[in-house]
């Protein structure tokens, strides 16, 4: 959609330089509501003996792509080219269907809401929205 | 034919039975009008809304958001038939408001997130299920009677 103004990307590094502490937490809590909310996803972890919500390999993953969050939080001025090995990864080994971005994105999201019901104005929402959906678009990139 | 089990009919139920209309009405419209501008074609005649302390600021916006949360009253009180008790408020949307029923999940989510910063913790993944479930199905009732 639209692309990052210099005004979003200074907010989304304001609110992540509050919240990173917490990336761990957040990226398994999103993960785990994904798991929860949205079952279709469970197809992508077959291969975990124990996909439920809160089970040791959901937190471990969450906390894996929450790592990817923060480090594009650093590549934030080009999220294409600094991606770009994600983004193959993504495409070509685990080839998640990108809906799936925006459904993680969103949980995301709901647990920032949850965790910082303060910090986390309307503003600062539209800022990582736009933020989650560059870097999906980031990820999509190799796909075709 | 929605199925809901015991336990969710008690999320919802609990959700609205201690729901500040006031308080969340206007937060959820507010964050939908500031997360995506484009809804707020359907607000020309609301007053200021250049930008978002305008918007959170405008008792227009604020009366407004409290009607459309007591729109889900009927929801709740009738989830073993939404379709039909949105029948009349889709053809509504559609024939005489002309909301592109796109942006019934766009409120729907915003809902989501200003429920879920008011619960916290309280916002289980379980009770997250549950609250979407319920907002995806008045979603697609809502937009049921488009043509």
């Amino acid at each position: 959609m639209t692309s990052l103004t210099a005004k979003d990307k200074d907010a989304v590094r304001t609110f992540w330089a509050k919240v990173s502490g917490k990336a761990e937490d957040i990226g398994a809590d999103a993960l785990a509501r994904m798991l929860a909310v949205y079952p279709q996803t469970k197809t992508y972890f077959a291969h975990w003996k124990d996909q439920s919500p809160t089970s040791p390999s959901a937190r471990k993953h969450g906390i894996t792509v929450m790592t990817g969050v923060a480090d594009a939080v650093t590549k934030i001025d080009d999220l294409k080219g600094g991606l770009l090995s994600l983004s193959e990864l993504h495409a070509f080994t685990l080839r998640v269907d990108p809906a799936n971005f925006k459904i993680l994105s969103h949980n995301i999201l709901v647990v920032m809401a949850i965790m910082f019901p303060t910090d986390f104005t309307p503003e600062v929402h539209v800022a990582m929205d736009k933020f989650l959906a560059a870097l999906a678009l980031a990820l999509a990139e190799k796909y075709r | 034919m929605v199925e809901w089990t015991e336990q969710e009919r008690g999320i919802i139920t609990s959700i609205f039975s201690s729901l500040d209309y006031e308080d969340i009405g206007p937060k959820a419209l507010c964050r939908c009008l500031i997360v995506y501008p484009w809804t707020q074609r359907y607000f020309g005649a609301f007053g200021n809304l250049y930008n978002a302390e305008a918007i959170k600021s405008n008792p227009n916006i604020a009366a407004h958001g409290v009607t459309v949360l007591h729109g889900l009253d009927r929801a709740v009180k009738n989830m073993d038939n939404i379709k039909a008790t949105y029948a009349e408020l889709s053809v509504l949307h559609s024939e005489k408001l002309h909301v592109d029923p796109d942006n019934f999940k766009l409120l729907s989510d915003c809902l989501t997130i200003v429920i879920a910063a008011k619960l916290g913790n309280g916002f289980t993944p379980e009770t997250q299920a549950a609250w979407q479930k319920f907002l995806a199905v008045v979603v697609s009732a809502l937009g049921r009677q488009y043509h």
